[in-house]
């Protein structure tokens, strides 16, 4: 019995060790904002740490946890920007900030959800490198949508169009809401860094819960044998759909996040685009798959770090790409790593010597 | 009644007819064995009663319950579980978790209570950890519970697959070659587990095994497989003095 | 008459995603990665063509041949480099180094020739060809796209097909190791594997840029995608499938573009993968895998 408590507690532990980082950080930014040690520059990407750390937990919970390689997260985050980003913008008159936020931030998840099961009932029958180009495809179909649509509201109701801006036959006292490729314009910015980490702490508690329940351990057994966890009972596609449903309404939340810090919403390809889904993909890979707090600090370190390289101007996304490759092969290479135990064993038998020779 | 009975079961892939006419009958309680040489259809039948593979012809009765055409999931919750030939452990997992996710129909309660942690959730992982640790214990896995399943010794992989297997509370169990790459002290010591799990838990068992030494040390009835037909079928010692299946194992 | 000549040069992109898609799938084939650097070296080699032809005043053929010597080079550094260092690491982990490579190339071209667009000058001189009392111009450019694509995409099949290394390479692609105990030099196989492919990325970016003549640094990256795609549509592996899926993509790129909307056109492409990977779930030439219990 002894060991059965011991395994509960080493994760609880972890757990908390995550939720006390964040906590921590936190702390120490307010404590540096307030005392004038953090540049502009800095505060500028406050919110977009927390962006990336919550859509890169939730990548990992399709990469990770589930075991499915998606390359369309992206997407799901452009479809919780545009829909929280139109709601705010229609109620930004009429509704009072905090609970048009909060509503604003359900919109985006359940709107990114539905898109999510409903991607997912199809992409997740297919396996592995097929699965990874479906999903990269559903996110550049969504951009494609985004930035043909048109939509507005006035008197009559909602109009939309895939056409230009004056087929939305609009009233003069109506709202366009979405302009096509210029995107929504005028949210308002609600989004600041404190709420940016009370959203990250409940995307770790929604995910973290997630892991050590009955749903996660029936995804994980999915994963690392589909075909014992089903013979044991379990309903592969059911558990494989709550996971990466979950998942995307996430990265639904970061897109709200996301499209309330800005004036302005596009869907460009660098924000919304394969690039985007490729470069969360790189935080959880680097953060560790299926290791939640190294997505968090992967993504912080990987934002931070181009903007850190700005005074090397046009030499920084250089530097970027040569410090990824080398990470990459450092820490995945069958020779690093067997160069990096052969040391670590020299490192430990030496300390002994030195023990003995005490 | 027999509590497994399957009627003239039969499958095909591509040209090659794998199983032809297969008639067996288990009663409640027994220890039955499948054997034939390599290639015969042995683990054909296996998927062919765990739903893996469609039968083309053929039924499958489980307690006089038609399971013919079912999926694994539903055959599973009507009571049949399995272990596979080569491993199949959920490796990244706590043993314990692999004992767990064996119960997990059985100890059911929501996402939402288990993302929120309402109280059902702490009640029923407490009861599920219990009902994981009773029977890690009855296969000496306990201290093994917070180990990484594919870090186990292969002789204990094998034990956590059939404890993993027995968590869905069956009524068949079918085990696919339990002493498979074990040494003559593993595979005694398995002969033990494999008798003390049909006693403890009154089980019914059907298993495919090539080492002759297990088979007719516990075996009760025997079926003799070749080329995807039953060649002898009847009690274990009858089976082996039986000229015909000599022949199929020996060669002329 | 407008319709042929949209279905003409939809054939026409198609050819450029069906060169491009060929190096991916034999990649895949052989090293079962994702070389999504593969793009970029189409870039590559439409920034030598142009270095040669507008800087140094090459002749365009001579261009084209410096131009994939300079990608074949290229690819089998990458390899050399990048790549062999993972042999046997997580495929992710391979992805992930693949897409840093992207970015390398990308902002390598981008500090050599800086960010803006380059005026390529189409390497094929040739008069059009014009039908039915010029109610039906194909440029020359399209035609030899077309013929080159279709003469590359026989040689290649016949490389794999007769050839001491193509064999080898079919070997490797089904069991490297057994292919290593056979005698054959793995490494060597697949950094011919690379060589080839990255030759055919210079071809078609020269290609691509003689029929849409602008060249920045990120010119690659969408076709790329696009030729991805293109093999997966086919069977991601399979030389002809990559051929087919290539073709198909460019017209019906083109014919949604002409047709329905511009804008949506690339939507329309990648919605037409999802169908046939739902219907085919290795895509339309890809070969079944079952997984034995």
């Amino acid at each position: 019995m002894k060991t059965k408590t011991g395994g509960l507690s080493k994760t609880t532990k972890s757990d908390l060790i995550t939720y006390g980082m964040v906590i921590l950080a936190y702390i120490i930014v307010q404590l540096l904002v307030s005392t004038g040690h953090v540049s502009s520059l800095i505060q500028g990407l406050l919110v977009p740490f927390c962006t990336y750390a919550i859509v890169a937990i939730a990548l990992n919970l399709t990469v990770g946890i589930l075991g499915e390689l998606s390359i369309g997260h992206a997407g799901f985050m452009c479809v919780g920007a545009f829909t929280s980003a139109v709601f705010s913008l229609a109620f930004k008159q009429t509704m009072p900030s905090a609970p048009r936020f909060l509503i604003a931030i359900l919109i985006g998840a359940a709107s990114a959800a539905l898109i999510g099961f409903l991607v997912g009932i199809p992409v997740l029958r297919l396996k592995g490198d097929y699965l990874a180009i479906v999903t990269l495809a559903f996110g550049e179909i969504i951009k494609n949508i985004i930035n043909a649509l048109y939509l507005g509201v006035d008197s009559r109701g909602v109009h939309f169009t895939m056409k230009d801006a004056l087929s939305l036959n609009i009233e003069e006292d109506g709202l366009v809401l979405i302009k096509g490729a210029q995107g929504v314009t005028g949210t308002p910015n609600d989004s600041n860094f404190t709420v940016g980490i009370v959203l990250l702490l409940v995307t770790l508690f929604i995910v973290l819960n997630f892991i050590h329940s009955r749903t996660g351990r029936a995804v994980m057994a999915i994963r690392d044998n589909r075909i014992a966890a089903e013979s044991i009972g379990i309903n592969v596609t059911k558990y494989k759909l709550i996971a990466f449903t979950l998942s995307a309404a996430l990265a639904g939340v970061a897109g709200v996040l996301y499209a309330h810090n800005l004036s302005t919403l596009n869907a460009l390809p660098k924000n919304f685009g394969y690039n985007m889904s490729i470069l969360i993909l790189v935080f959880v890979v680097l953060g560790g798959i299926g290791n939640i707090r190294g997505s968090i600090i992967a993504a912080v370190l990987l934002t931070l770090l181009p903007e850190m390289l700005r005074g090397l101007s046009d030499y920084r996304m250089l530097i970027y790409s040569v410090v990824l490759i080398a990470m990459m092969i450092f820490n995945w290479s069958p020779n690093a790593i067997f160069f990096r135990k052969r040391l670590q064993q020299r490192l430990t038998a030496g300390r002994e010597t030195e023990k003995e020779e005490a | 009644m027999a509590l497994l009975e399957t009627k003239n079961l039969g499958i095909s892939f591509g040209g090659l007819r794998a199983v032809n006419a297969f008639d067996i009958s288990v009663e409640k309680g027994q220890l039955y064995g499948l054997i034939g040489p390599n290639g015969a259809g042995k683990t054909t039948i296996f998927n062919l009663l765990t739903g893996v593979y469609r039968p083309d012809e053929g039924a499958i009765l489980l307690d006089g319950v038609n399971l013919t055409g079912k999926k694994t999931i539903e055959i599973c919750r009507a009571g049949i579980a399995r272990t596979f030939q080569n491993i199949r452990l959920f490796g990244d997992l706590p043993v314990l978790d692999n004992v767990k996710a064996g119960l997990h129909n059985h100890y059911p309660y929501s996402t939402f209570e288990g993302i929120f942690r309402l109280p059902r959730y702490f009640k029923t992982e407490r009861a599920m950890n219990e009902r994981a640790m009773e029977l890690l214990q009855v296969f000496g896995l306990e201290e093994y519970a917070g180990y990484k399943a594919k870090n186990l010794p292969y002789g204990q992989q094998r034990k956590l697959e059939i404890a993993r297997a027995m968590a869905t509370a069956p009524k068949l169990l079918l085990l696919d070659e339990p002493a498979a790459g074990m040494n003559p002290n593993e595979t005694k010591e398995l002969m033990d587990t494999i008798r003390f799990v049909r006693d403890h838990f009154d089980m019914t068992i059907l298993l495919i095994e090539h080492d002759m030494k297990l088979v007719s040390g516990i075996c009760e009835k025997l079926t003799v497989l070749n080329f995807g037909e039953v060649l002898a079928q009847g009690d274990t010692q009858e089976v082996l003095n039986n000229p015909e299946v000599i022949t199929a194992y020996l060669g002329e | 008459m407008s319709f042929a000549a949209h279905l003409i040069n939809g054939i026409s992109l198609g050819s450029v995603y069906a060169l491009i898609a060929l190096g991916y799938t034999m990649v895949y084939g052989i090293a079962k990665m994702l070389n999504f650097a593969h793009g970029d070296v189409i870039m590559v080699g439409g920034y030598a063509v142009f270095v040669g032809v507008s800087s140094l005043g090459m002749n365009p053929l001579a261009a084209i041949v410096v131009s994939m010597a300079v990608c074949t080079v290229l690819g089998v550094t990458i390899e050399r480099v990048a790549y062999r260092p993972l042999r046997g690491a997580s495929p992710l982990a391979v992805l992930i180094t693949a897409i840093g490579v992207s970015y390398l190339l990308q902002n390598i071209a981008l500090l050599v020739f800086g960010s803006d667009t380059k005026a390529f000058t189409n390497v094929v001189t040739l008069p059009n060809l014009e039908l039915f009392d010029g109610q039906l111009v194909i440029k020359s450019v399209t035609i030899v796209t077309v013929i080159v694509s279709i003469i590359i995409m026989v040689g290649l099949t016949l490389f794999v097909k007769k050839t001491k290394i193509g064999r080898a390479m079919t070997a490797v692609s089904e069991d490297k190791g057994a292919a290593q105990l056979m005698g054959i030099n793995v490494n060597g196989t697949i950094a011919v594997t690379f060589a080839i492919g990255s030759a055919l990325a210079a071809v078609a970016g020269v290609l691509l840029c003689s029929a849409y003549p602008s060249l920045t640094p990120y010119t690659g990256s969408m076709p790329g995608i696009k030729a991805f795609v293109a093999a997966v549509f086919g069977g991601i592996g399979s030389i002809p499938g990559a051929f087919i899926g290539g073709i198909l993509l460019g017209v019906i790129e083109n014919l949604s573009k002409a047709y329905i909307s511009s804008q949506l056109s690339d939507a329309i492409v990648f919605s037409i993968l999802i169908i046939v990977l739902l219907v085919k779930p290795t895509g339309l030439l890809g070969r079944q895998i079952q997984e034995k219990v």
